[in-house]
């Protein structure tokens, strides 16, 4: 038999066993430990019985309630679908001119393709389509390819650039560095800069203009205000898409970076890209 | 003393490590068995310039067995404090790294890698060490009995050492099984097995040694904890290397199922690692501070069997709604739930413990630290059963919730207890009369505190905000936010999480510096703490 053993301070009797100087009292379990414990146990059995649980030969119990979460995200699922179901199809079924002169369909439409572009478009043209280096700013009315509800519907659904796409835009400056003296390049970078800045010297500003007029003007047009059934950009204004400066509209002469767009039809569908093709259209930019 | 097979055998494994690196089938086995071969090589030649050669001499050989084996205790609480500092180091690191993102270092320092190198670093590095070397100090006092198997325990402490620097250098090269918590390579994983099963050996002889007639509570702990987590171990690295020189491995599970032996596995490391091995250190250090008997014996053995028993059912909570079976979720929430008084339990009889000595909460700032400890730890348990739950968890699950209830319990926890026992066990491991200074304890509690609330607080209202924000819906049924704004919104709450982080990490420095300085035998001139009885100043003659 061990020594029992009281303790002074609480005057509750030890277990008689001594570690290192640390004894145990011999207090009961709390009360409202141990029925807290039991009560939790027994909601745990209660909701085994109601909830899929028990795993049992070919297959586990399903519970009285029947509940699967397959089954609940579907339901989720088509009750969202249904919601939307009705105005979708009105989308589907309508052109991009009568999407926009229906009130309630033109606000949905907007709704959903903001929504559409958080999650598809945003990692290129920015949380609030103001684009970035390289990636065209959707906020503003300067548009490579057009900026009617149609054009920018086109855009999207077939994108630029996109090779696995038949009916994608397609517009490929030559790399001038084959065509054009060095001097030439220099001469057409120095006029370009001069159209919205001050060239590095500007004697060679008229020599450029002739180089401009000979080998640019077909696509960027006569006065460099750009060719959108061309998709070439505009240069008369002070919005730079890839280049910054007379040596960047030089190197870009010279060898020309191309941006690249997917196509989206073939992902979201025709009645997600007209409601991009809203979306981007009210941004304050669209014709 | 001489090491001679040790030495014999370091000299091998260094050859085989340049072996290794020699033959190896990739770049990264070659540049790991580079950092083997010289951590096993400047191994090597401290203990051959350790050798005597004289001839062996009487008192040389007479190990005194009578007495307990506290050098390799007194390593342990040193790494614990150097693993301690530079794992919330590399933490701080990282949550900047969150903030600002331009603080990432390719390829060797940027998140991905660092990442796993903080979260081995703390609960391995600093947690294991606290674990190995507390668990050592306990067993010897409370069995009355010398560690078993002689150097053995040298073995497992270096073994252990040599473990935590292959997978820390392995994270930083990019080798990983991309198992969370378990990320080092099959041969790291193999290696750790040998070590821990020396460990097993030596912890399961003290007490098989013991002259005491029972095993202290604290024991069935520390050995519930060492048993399990060589199966976990085992049972989660089991794959199948690609090359026995190369670093890949393929894990013997697949899809779901190896998604549930992760969690099976990663949830045990928090039940048995971080709970039930600190649950040991809380049942010795606790009534030795306070020097008040454990609140209820009946207390123990019932939580302890119940927690022991539902914590390993608890993984699947972790795989709500996904392609996990039903079932097998259902599972995972109710033992999750019942877990919650069983881990009670552990907290019940650690702040009753102290009843007859509530005041020294006030005078003692090494029992407030534990207090606190074991606030938190109640804290942790509640929140864990709760998120559990497939409501809740439907919005917490892969937030910054998760992070904030994980740090609440690891720096609460596990952090503060640890600091309580180093604290207890250094004076007394060194002889010292008392720490160099208890005001610095008081200041190392406030500062692990205060960071530790900042920290939670922050990463709660930034997981509900994120949880809220992934979820809103318009009322036309289209989602509100794009996840980058999601991610935008975060900013502020990581910058204020690293700031709480940065003051824990302080507190550390400061009981790093403590218990240098106590080591090295000085005492700190200062009033003692208010109220306190033990360091009264003297009387000063009037005059």
């Amino acid at each position: 038999m061990p020594d029992k053993h009281i303790d002074d301070v609480s005057g509750v009797e030890t277990t008689g066993h001594e570690w290192d100087g640390i004894r145990e009292l011999n207090n009961p379990m709390p009360r409202w430990w141990i029925y807290t414990f039991y009560a939790t146990i027994l909601w745990a059995l209660a909701y085994t019985v109601l909830y899929p649980a028990w795993p049992m030969l070919t297959d586990a119990t399903k519970g009285v309630f029947g509940y699967s979460s397959r089954a609940e995200l579907a339901a989720d699922v088509n009750a969202a679908k249904v919601a939307q179901g009705a105005v979708l199809e009105k989308i589907s079924n309508s052109s991009l001119e009568d999407i926009v002169a229906d009130p309630q369909l033109a606000q949905f439409a907007t709704a959903g393709g903001a929504a559409a572009f958080r999650v598809n478009c945003t990692p290129c043209h920015g949380t609030g389509a103001a684009g970035g280096q390289g990636y065209p700013n959707l906020n503003d009315d300067d548009w490579l390819w057009g900026g009617d509800i149609n054009s920018i519907y086109q855009t999207i659904a077939h994108g630029i650039r996109d090779p696995a796409d038949q009916e994608t835009r397609i517009s490929e400056m030559p790399a001038f560095a084959d065509i054009l003296q060095p001097e030439e390049v220099r001469q057409v970078a120095a006029y370009v800069t001069s159209l919205t800045g001050t060239p590095g010297d500007v004697s060679l500003v008229e020599p450029g203009k002739q180089v401009f007029a000979d080998n640019c003007a077909s696509c960027h047009g006569e006065n460099a205000g750009g060719h959108r059934e061309l998709g070439g950009p505009n240069l008369a204004d002070a919005i730079w898409l890839k280049v910054e400066g007379e040596a960047e509209i030089a190197a870009q002469v010279r060898s020309p970076k191309h941006g690249v767009m997917p196509a989206w039809e073939g992902r979201l569908g025709d009645a997600t890209v007209k409601q991009l093709a809203v979306y981007i259209h009210s941004l304050g930019g669209g014709e | 003393m001489n090491y001679v097979s040790e030495t014999i055998w370091l000299a091998i494994g260094t050859f085989l490590a340049l072996l290794g690196a020699a033959y190896a089938h990739d770049s990264l086995f070659a540049a790991h068995m580079w950092v083997l071969f010289f951590v096993l090589l400047v191994s090597t030649i401290i203990l051959l310039r350790r050798m005597s050669f004289a001839p062996a001499s009487w008192d040389a050989n007479t190990q005194p067995e009578s007495q307990y084996f506290d050098e390799v205790i007194r390593y342990g609480a040193i790494a614990t404090v150097f693993w301690g500092v530079v794992g919330f180091l590399v933490g701080v690191v990282i949550a900047l790294q969150l903030a600002f993102p331009d603080l990432n270092i390719e390829p060797w320092f940027n998140f991905g890698r660092m990442r796993p190198l903080h979260t081995s670093g703390v609960i391995f590095a600093f947690g294991g060490n606290a674990l190995l070397a507390t668990s050592f100090y306990v067993v010897q006092r409370t069995c009355r009995a010398r560690l078993f198997g002689g150097n053995l325990a040298w073995y497992v402490f270096w073994g252990y050492q040599l473990f935590i620097v292959m997978a820390a250098t392995g994270y930083l090269l990019g080798i990983t099984q991309g198992r969370e918590y378990a990320e080092p390579e099959w041969y790291v994983d193999l290696f750790l097995t040998i070590v821990w099963v020396g460990y097993l050996a030596v912890f399961l002889g003290t007490i098989l040694n013991r002259k005491e007639p029972h095993i202290y509570v604290a024991n069935w702990f520390y050995l519930g904890f060492i048993v399990t987590i060589a199966m976990l171990h085992i049972v989660n690295n089991l794959a199948v290397p690609s090359s026995f020189l190369g670093v890949k491995s393929y894990s013997a599970f697949s899809g779901v199922q190896d998604a549930l032996t992760q969690w099976w596995y990663g949830h045990n490391a928090v039940g048995f690692f971080l709970t039930a091995g600190f649950l040991g250190m809380m049942y010795y250090f606790i009534p030795k501070q306070v020097n008040r008997p454990v609140y209820s014996y009946r207390l123990s053995i019932i939580h302890f069997w119940a927690l022991i028993f539902m914590y390993i059912w608890a993984g699947p909570h972790h795989l709500h709604y996904t392609a996990l079976p039903d079932w097998a979720q259902t599972l995972g929430m109710v033992f999750s739930v019942m877990l919650w008084m069983p881990s009670w339990g552990g907290m019940i009889n650690g702040l009753m413990t102290l009843s007859g000595a509530w005041d020294k909460i006030r005078t003692d700032p090494i029992v407030r630290m534990m207090v606190m400890a074991v606030a938190f730890y109640g804290m942790a348990t509640f929140e864990g059963p709760m998120m559990s739950i497939k409501a809740v968890n439907s919005l917490s699950h892969y937030t910054d919730w998760t992070i904030g209830h994980v740090h609440s319990g690891a720096l609460g926890w596990n952090g503060l207890i640890t600091f309580g026992a180093i604290y207890y066990m250094v004076p007394k491991l060194w002889n010292r009369e008392r720490l160099y200074s208890v005001r610095m304890v008081n200041w190392h509690f406030w500062l692990a505190t205060l960071g530790i609330v900042i920290y939670a607080a922050v990463m709660w209202v930034a997981g509900v905000q994120q949880g809220l924000m992934w979820r809103e819906y318009d009322s036309q049924g289209f989602l509100v936010y794009s996840f980058a704004e999601t991610v935008a919104a975060m900013v502020p709450y990581y910058v204020l999480r690293a700031v709480g982080g940065g003051l824990y990490l302080a507190g550390a420095l400061i009981m790093a510096f403590n218990i240098t300085m106590t080591i090295l035998g000085h005492q700190r001139r200062e009033a003692p703490i208010a109220g306190s009885l033990t360091q009264a100043p003297a009387l000063q003659a009037a005059e």
